[in-house]
Order: C-alpha cells, then structure tokens, then sequence
C-alpha cells in the first residue's frame, strides 16, 4: 500500500517561501493570488494493512514538526 | 573539565568547537560520533557543532535529532551534564525536544553570514557568568535557518523565566522578539544560532565568545 503525507506550515506561522512564490507569480503577471502557503509531500511504500494510526505516529515523530507544521494523512 | 563534541555527516564547525574547547579547558574534547550510543564516562559538557547535518534533510536538524548518539544526549541532559549547541546544534536540540520551540528559515531568505551585536539577556547561567548583564558583545552568525519560532504563551514563559539567555540588537533573521539563545528549565542545555567557537583569540578578530567557554570552565571545573 501507499500513503502520502502532507506536510503544511500552521496557520498563523509566517512562511517566507510562500511569500517570495507569491511576489513571482504576481511577477509573472498572475494577477489574483491571494495568498501562497508551501508545504512538502512525502510518499511512503508501507507494507499491506499498515493502520492509519502508525502513519500518523510517523508524522508525529519524524515527517513534521509539529511545534510549526500540520499533516494530513491518504491511504492511496 | 570532560569534554565532547557530538560529530554528525555534514558537521563543519566541529573542530573550530574542538578547538575552543581544547583552547580554554586545557584538554582536547572526545570527539563522538553521530552512530555511537554511548558517550564518554564522566562529561561535564556536551558539545552539538554548527553545520548542515544530513543537508539539512527534510528540516534543519531533523535527522540528526534522531540519530542514535542523541538518545545519550538526551539522557544525559536529563542528569544535568551541560549542554552547548551551536547553530545546527541549536537546531538539532529544538528538533530532538531539549529546548521549545523551532527554526525556520531566515525571514529575508538570505544566508546571513556576518559579525552581530548580541543583548546578554541573562548573565546568571553557567555559560555566561563571564558576561556583564545587559552587555553588548559580538559574535557572528552563519545561517539560512535561524528564525526562531514558538508561540506567544511559550515566548511569554521563556521571557518570564529568564530563559532568553541572548537576543539580537538588531533584526537579523526574524527571529521572535530577536532571540539568539535559549536555555531549558533547568538552565544546563544552551541553545544559541552565533558562533562562539568563532572568535576566542585576537587574530579572530575578537575574543566575546571565549568567555562563554571560559565561563563554563570557571562553573563546571
């Protein structure tokens, strides 16, 4: 099975890479976007029936740092 | 004094550190590496160097803080043995849980590498006994991620319990209300982004650093 793990800065905690995507996509003349948050995906080849649960203690404990970030969890 | 310095793959400011130490304590450190699970009987002080452990992998620190080395670390810390990170140190002991909070990426997104002025917050520590209250020293900087992060109730306990052990005297990196070092609650881990290591002779250019190091001689014999 496989799972991908969203990793994304919390709301609230300033991201400057976000912000310098956003001042070059209004360079590129994309005109409209509000806002960028950038975030960091992690794809895991897991062995069949892995609980959801054991990925989430994944994120917890390596794949985010959760004093600054959030994650979400798919089973794919 | 019993010294060590902690090397991780990537480690680059580890023998300015050795040196420091061997400069100041009369004795070359043990120098450990990242894969041992034991440390030396007997240390007073454990040393995390500067540098881009892992490259920086996946974030600044993240995987040298789970590295096997840092269990011993962490347990030691737990006894009270003092210890000292610097820059990717400072990161490293933030990801491994022994100080709050995080480092993110510079607010200005530049690599600052320079001399700064540092505020000495809290001069009561074992580390900066040799230093006035209040004082301006100079010390320098060397880092992409050094914009340190908490949220506001734990800047508020860090602040109110004397914790901020060095501050910015000016903006450097974004850093919450400029902190440059942090101690934990029982004052023994020392996180800081400059460098000390980096200016303990004249030919350096300046000698603010060696103080903490002479500092933690005078506290920890």
């Amino acid at each position: 099975m496989k799972a991908r793990v969203t990793v994304t800065l919390k709301p609230g905690v300033l991201d400057p890479q976000g912000r310098a995507i956003h001042h070059a996509l209004n360079g590129l003349g994309f005109d409209g976007v509000e806002g960028v948050r950038q975030g960091k995906v992690i794809e895991l080849d897991l062995a069949d029936g892995t609980p959801t649960a054991a990925i989430e203690d994944m994120a917890r404990k390596l794949l985010a740092n959760t004093v600054i970030e959030t994650f979400r969890v798919e089973t794919l | 004094m019993k010294t060590a310095v902690v090397v991780f793959p990537g480690s680059n400011c580890d023998r300015d550190l050795a040196v420091a130490l061997r400069e100041t304590t009369g004795v070359a450190p043990a120098m450990v590496w990242h894969g041992d699970t034991d440390l030396p009987a007997g240390l007073d002080l454990i040393a995390l160097p500067g540098g881009f452990s892992y490259g920086d992998y996946l974030r600044s620190g993240a995987m040298s803080a789970r590295s096997p080395v840092m269990r011993a670390v962490v347990a030691a810390a737990e006894r009270g043995v003092a210890v000292l990170g610097v820059c990717n140190g400072f990161q490293v002991l933030t990801e491994a849980g022994l100080l709050p909070g995080a480092l993110m990426r510079n607010a200005g997104l530049d690599f600052v590498c320079r001399t700064v002025a540092l505020e000495v917050a809290n001069s009561q520590t074992s580390f900066t006994s040799r230093y006035d209250a209040g004082e301006t020293i100079r010390i320098p900087v060397a880092h992409h991620d050094g914009n340190y992060f908490a949220d506001d109730a734990t800047l508020d306990r860090l602040e109110g319990e004397g914790r901020v052990v060095f501050r910015y005297g000016e903006s450097v990196n974004g850093s919450a209300r400029r902190i440059a070092g942090i101690v934990n609650d029982q004052g023994n881990v020392l996180g800081l982004m400059p460098h000390p290591e980096r200016v303990i002779e004249d030919a350096h250019g300046g000698t603010d650093g060696r103080r903490m190091f002479d500092g933690l001689v005078a506290a920890l014999g």
